[in-house]
């Protein structure tokens, strides 16, 4: 019993802190991506390639000035952006980045905790979520706020039945809500991927839209765009607190991608098993990129080049070397690929961000009832047919 | 360990339940009352009841009282006004309820010594037949009829909200 | 033991709770604190069903709850709209005000 709090208290910090310095660093990403999509360098001059920038936002937003405005209603304004980070936080305690592994003596799984109900979890924890947007719009006793707060909660429990009917196609295949079981039941070669039975594409595509509408992306990211409306449900709100409703959203887009590669991409199941050789597909890509990034300092672009490529062309040939141990492969290969997959679905949230515009908001909810709704409750219905016609 | 859990989470939803009743701003009693839903569920986990427990979050903390919280916030009626409240009520309401819930309490008490002499002991995994599969699985063989009536009840639900609310056509 | 709770404490815990609910639907006058107090009142017989399934091992309680959680989700759809249409009709969400058939 000691052992497994110890353990689980070791998880917990690892998780945490990892989980925030992706956080930091999927805004770095998603500036620079779009920014090569609108063919502009993005952030390059804190740092080498801007990878500092995320350290001077947040020295930025942790010294700015906390004014708690003095009209607005003292409790709720306070809690509305703590319940919104503690819910998008939460959810990434069920999901598994990988399967048992053996670390310095004890047996523990990749994953903070398996509920049976793992899935259901997740749903509850993202239905709380849209309490500390409408909150926030509500406490604070500013018109503009509280349209922004109402629309984009109303845009999320819309979608939530789009998203739950989505969930539950690739449920029937699994026939198990615990996550774990859940990529257990994908094992193996890349068609036994939930995504590649029958027309579970549909369930996918269903899943990824209504992911963007549940976490406010663009292109239906209306109620919180920062042309229209002021600012949405976080005009009153200034440093910390506006820094949590944003790492509330990322963390939901973290927790969609995850949900997405668990329920169809197979959670950290590599596409064709480790007997023949997809082990070496990381050694590969990071000797590949090791090797490029240092023949491009050795002979370069632009003139800075020369002094920061070849460090990062020297770390890429490491961890291509660590990938190679056979100690750490059970544990790294797992996480290798289920990173690998999420952070696929990551760039699609952001190539779509720096791609499409965005919808109006009667468009937006026509389109959750009158559309997705629809199809989502069709492709349940064909799906519980096939099965039951199968089995 | 339970102990601690029930004492806690029971505590959390009795001053939750009197926060609803006893607060001026409806929009404050909303907020108690997502509380009060949240500690029950955890008080269902207790029992071995994970669907309903996950249910109650998602359906009624998540949507129902979501549904509440738009409202109250479309309307802005502001709270409520003490006028009008006649002497007596306000001297004795509050001794009143006490003692007939203290005398509630000591029946229930009294009665569950007398007829359980061995009272069941309430232990996390006590009961294992809560889960999703044990839920469906009844759900669809022995309350099928409920459950068909249930959906021809949503739908006129759904139809008798749109009905209510819309603007008049003129 | 220690760690154990008798049953008997939930079914308490949901008199506790109804009686709350029973006093706001008495003594608030505001239309939409009554309604939360009679949700307040369903949560207290959700409590009961469980606590009953725990103990005769029948998961039928966590049916029952379940239809009451459905029942109240669609009462709560429909009475929001009417409490919607009297305001935009009388102004006022007191229910002291809304007396035109009395007399």
């Amino acid at each position: 019993m000691d052992s497994f709090i110890v353990i689980s208290l070791i998880k917990i910090f690892v998780v945490f802190g990892a989980l925030m310095t992706i956080l930091a660093y999927l805004q770095w990403v998603e500036r620079k991506v779009i920014a090569h999509i609108q063919v502009r360098p993005g952030p390059y001059r804190v740092g080498p390639h801007g990878l500092l920038q995320p350290l001077a936002d947040v020295i930025k937003l942790i010294t700015k000035e906390d004014l708690v405005p003095p009209y607005v209603n003292k409790a709720l304004y306070l809690a509305a952006p703590f319940l919104a980070i503690t819910m998008a936080l939460l959810s990434v305690s069920v999901i598994p980045f990988g399967p048992k592994i053996q670390v310095a003596g004890y047996a523990t799984w990749m994953q903070l905790t398996d509920l049976n109900f793992g899935v259901l979890f997740i749903l509850g924890v993202s239905s709380m979520g849209v309490y500390g947007i409408a909150l926030a719009g509500w406490s604070s006793n500013n018109k503009y706020a509280l349209l922004g707060g109402l629309r984009s909660s109303a845009q999320m429990i819309s979608y939530e039945l789009p998203l739950s009917l989505a969930i539950a196609a690739p449920l029937l295949i699994s026939n198990t809500l615990s996550l774990r079981k859940l990529v257990d039941t994908q094992d193996g070669w890349m068609w036994n991927w939930n995504l590649f039975h029958g027309f579970q594409y549909v369930s996918f595509i269903v899943f990824i839209i209504a992911g963007f509408a549940e976490t406010n992306r663009v292109p239906f990211d209306l109620p919180e765009a920062e042309n229209e409306l002021v600012a949405g449900f976080h005009t009153e709100y200034s440093s910390m607190k506006f820094a949590s409703f944003f790492m509330a959203e990322y963390a939901n887009m973290i927790t969609v991608s995850c949900m997405a590669t668990l329920l169809f991409l197979g959670g950290w199941v590599a596409p064709w098993p480790a007997a023949y050789g997809s082990g070496y597909v990381p050694v590969a890509i990071f000797a590949i990129a090791g090797v490029t990034t240092v023949w491009r300092g050795l002979n370069p672009r632009r003139k800075r080049d020369r002094f920061t490529f070849p460090p990062f062309g020297v770390v890429f040939v490491i961890v291509a070397a660590v990938f190679l141990v056979p100690r750490l492969q059970s544990a790294l290969l797992p996480l290798f690929w289920f990173c690998a997959k999420t952070g696929a679905i990551l760039f699609l949230f952001i190539w779509i961000r720096g791609t499409l515009p965005r919808f109006r908001y009667d468009q937006l909810m026509g389109f959750a009832w009158k559309v997705l709704f629809p199809v989502a409750m069709l492709n349940l219905l064909a799906t519980g047919l096939v099965i039951a016609a199968f089995s | 360990m339970d102990l601690i859990l029930f004492l806690v989470f029971a505590g959390i939803a009795v001053v939750a339940a009197i926060n609803v009743v006893v607060q001026r701003h409806p929009i404050s009693s909303a907020v108690s009352l997502i509380a009060v839903m949240g500690s029950l569920a955890v008080l269902y986990l207790l029992l071995g009841a994970e669907f309903i427990a996950a249910a109650q979050v998602i359906v009624y903390a998540g949507a129902v009282m979501v549904l509440f919280v738009f409202v109250i916030m479309l309307l802005n009626a502001g709270g409520e006004t003490k006028a009008g409240r006649s002497f007596v009520a306000s001297l004795l309401g509050v001794p009143v309820l006490v003692a007939l819930l203290v005398a509630l309490l000591a029946l229930l008490a009294f009665f569950s010594a007398r007829l359980y002499p061995r009272d069941t002991e309430v232990h996390f995994g006590g009961f294992r037949g809560g889960t999703a599969q044990a839920v469906g699985r009844a759900l669809f063989t022995t309350y099928l009829l409920p459950f068909e009536i249930t959906s021809i009840l949503i739908l006129i639900a759904i139809v008798g909200a749109i009905v209510l609310a819309r603007k008049e056509l003129e | 033991m220690m760690g154990h709770v008798p049953l008997s404490w939930f079914l308490m815990l949901s008199a506790v709770l109804f009686s709350l609910g029973v006093a706001g639907f008495i003594f608030r006058r505001n239309i939409i604190t009554m309604f939360m107090s009679i949700e307040l009142i369903l949560n207290a017989v959700n409590l009961t069903f469980i606590t009953f399934a725990y103990q005769r091992h029948d998961v039928s309680g966590h049916l029952f709850a379940f239809f009451v959680m459905v029942v109240a989700a669609a009462e709560a759809a429909v009475g929001l709209a009417i409490i919607l249409t009297v305001f935009k009709n009388r102004g006022t969400l007191n229910i002291d005000d809304l007396d035109s058939m009395k007399n």
